[in-house]
């Protein structure tokens, strides 16, 4: 029989899992309205999550791991820009190249930390609130980086559709023409883009080695990264679907944890690819409902300004 | 004052040729930075990273024994690539083939069953690869989902789906419980070239799928389809060729290609199937692919000049106790280095006074 206990742990780690969803799919989303598509998501995110671990066990500090982690992910977009913006290189090779180039990094970064441990990430307690039976751990006991990401999640809603930022970076990624043409710096507003994307894909990864698994593994990402690319597309470039797809998402990886744990026969590594299968499964329903509506007009299509 | 890319109607035939050189030698300045980040004399490392490799025979089988998946894979994915399909799950390719090839030396062992047993789990193995490869470009072709992200997320399932079957039905019920199938039969492992070393004959067959890899995409008119439809997806659907099925060969091809060298990977230097069969062969393999320049002797070059890394990487680690991301970080510099030299080579770079804006 599951008790009240057990389940709010349960949806309470879900939020956890769909946080480093969320996050990475926020940054990635924003570089892609403004048409870039950065497939170095995967590589950003685990050099956020060694650099972070890194920082925070030297110094002791989680607030300057994550702020490291930010500024990691963000330096390794760099990577990315240069090639795919400003030397006008193929997008998809360039995202390749930084998945592979982070990866490496990362590997070297964390190699001294394996064996690790950090205690994780304190989590919010509000007396009285925090004790209510399930959902007070759900909704008022999760750590920093579940309440960062809605906050950051409303702020690029908002942003994207309400600021004149917001309309710039959207006519970038509809028709750089018309925005180059109307005096618009095409390529630093998507550089700009991009170390957003980087930052939060940091971000991401300081989540993943500082709160969700408090140490340090090589590969740790799991394709995390890569699903987070999956949910921009299963969100049809939208804010707010994101949130939608990142907690189906962090449930089904969650779930399918739990019902490993219950033995009911079923091979362990078929539940390990439901993820996996899923976020496959996502892209043809959304694919098949939609035919790519949705999609920047410009996105992955490099800007050579003529004059 | 800006900078500004002008693009040159023809590439000059040196450029073709200079650019991957000029992105090896600012791979090597950007390795030297590494090694003295990590404390180590770059020279000294470079010595056992490079050139070491390269005086002992016993490595330079090895170099070929690394070259050969990498080279098989690379052919492959310039198929897609030339295509403009971007299937970067040629490592789930490559497991689903080794998986089926592996069925019929298990289903085989300890029969009397002759020589034909290696040559059938080639051919299963290329059906196995291809049929993986098939599934992210029917759903492009049918629902129009992205083809990266499809074939990516396979590669997970694949490996999953080898990890159950060594530590399941596969597993050597005398194998102490370790994760792993039984010892190959005779019959179905990949020959020695020599009589020392670990050289065997899938360099053979690889190398025929370069002569054959460089026919089709040359002189074919299949080739030239692929090629155009790549570059020029209107005027090849004018002329009359058939974008879905263009879609279908080539990630037939390179699934089938990378099928082949799990098979031979696992017959030849494994000889058993264990939870790990690849370095990630399968997306070192598209490094390879843009190193080459899509050409299948390109590829060959780039092939032996990625297997160096791991081999250097191997010997790094043991003698100078240097994590083997280092030979990851290697590749990724080296794609990044192509891709920047490419542009330098396609596109003449001047500099601009008074632009107003970039």
């Amino acid at each position: 029989m599951l008790d009240a206990a057990i389940l709010g742990a349960v949806l309470a780690s879900i939020v956890a899992a769909a946080t480093i969803l969320l996050l990475a799919s926020l940054g990635e989303l924003v570089a892609e309205r403004a048409g870039t598509l950065n497939l170095g998501v995967e590589g950003m995110m685990i050099v956020g999550a060694a650099v972070g671990y890194a920082t925070a066990y030297g110094s002791g500090s989680l607030i300057l791991g994550t702020i490291a982690a930010v500024l990691a992910g963000a330096a390794l977009s760099l990577v990315f820009a240069g090639l795919a913006i400003w030397l006008a290189a193929n997008q998809v090779a360039s995202g390749l190249a930084t998945t592979i180039l982070g990866l490496g990094i990362a590997g070297l970064i964390g190699s001294p930390f394996v064996g690790t441990r950090l205690d994780a990430a304190p989590a919010l307690y509000i007396p009285g609130l925090s004790d209510l039976p399930l959902i007070g751990r759900v909704v008022f006991g999760q750590d920093a980086f579940v309440y960062l990401s809605l906050i950051l999640l409303g702020v690029v809603a908002y942003g994207l559709a309400r600021t004149r930022t917001g309309l710039v970076l959207r006519a970038v990624g509809e028709s750089h023409v018309a925005a180059h043409a109307l005096g618009h710096p095409v390529r630093k507003i998507r550089t700009l883009a991009v170390m957003f994307g980087g930052a939060c894909a940091g971000l991401a990864g300081a989540q993943l080695s500082l709160s969700y698994t408090p140490f340090w593994a090589s590969d740790m990402t799991a394709g995390r990264g890569w699903i987070a690319l999956a949910l921009v597309v299963f969100s049809a470039w939208k804010p707010m679907w994101l949130l939608a797809g990142a907690y189906l998402f962090g449930a089904v990886s969650i779930l399918q944890l739990h019902v490993q744990g219950f033995g009911l026969g079923i091979p362990s590594q078929l539940l390990s690819a439901l993820p996996y299968l899923a976020t496959v499964g996502a892209l043809v329903v959304i694919s098949a409902l939609k035919r790519g509506q949705g999609a920047p007009a410009s996105l992955g299509v490099p800007f050579v300004p003529d004059r | 004052m800006a900078i500004r890319l002008e693009r040159q109607e023809t590439v000059p035939p040196l450029g073709l040729i200079a650019a991957p050189l000029l992105a090896l030698l600012f791979t090597l300045v950007v390795g030297a930075v590494m090694f003295v980040l990590l404390g180590h004399d770059p020279l000294r490392a470079f010595t056992i990273y490079f050139i070491e490799p390269l005086t002992d025979p016993w490595t330079l089988q090895e170099l070929v024994v690394k070259a050969c998946p990498l080279l098989l894979i690379g052919i492959g994915l310039s198929f897609c690539y030339r295509a403009n399909r971007w299937n970067i799950g040629a490592e789930g390719q490559y497991v689903v083939g080794a998986l089926f090839g592996s069925w019929l030396a298990l289903a085989t062992h300890g029969t009397d069953a002759g020589p034909w047993v290696l040559p059938a789990m080639l051919v299963l193995a290329c059906i196995g690869g291809a049929l993986w490869g098939l599934i992210p470009a029917f759903l492009r072709v049918r629902f129009g989902c992205s083809e990266i992200l499809t074939s990516l997320m396979l590669v997970y399932v694949a490996q999953l789906g080898l990890d159950y079957l060594v530590r399941g039905p596969w597993k050597d019920p005398a194998g102490f419980n370790f994760p792993q199938s039984v010892t190959f039969d005779a019959v179905a492992v990949v020959p020695l070239l020599m009589e020392e070393g670990r050289m065997h004959a899938g360099i053979l067959i690889a190398l025929v799928a370069v002569a054959a890899a460089t026919f089709v995409l040359g002189r074919t008119l299949i080739g030239y389809s692929i090629e155009l439809g790549g570059s020029a997806p209107r005027a090849a659907a004018f002329a009359g060729f058939d974008e879905r099925r263009v879609t279908y060969g080539v990630f037939a091809v390179s699934g089938a290609l990378a099928g082949l060298a799990g098979i031979i990977e696992v017959a030849g230097p494994i000889g058993q199937m264990q939870p790990s069969i690849s370095p990630g062969y399968g997306f070192t393999a598209i490094i390879a692919a843009m190193l080459g320049r899509l050409h299948p002797v390109g590829v060959l070059v780039a092939s032996f000049v990625l297997a160096l890394t791991y081999i250097g990487g191997e010997a790094a680690q043991i003698s100078m106790r240097m994590p083997f991301d280092v030979t990851r970080v290697f590749q990724g510099t080296l794609l990044i280095s192509i891709l920047a030299a490419d542009v330098l080579v396609r596109y003449r770079i001047r500099r601009v006074e008074g632009a107003s804006h970039a």
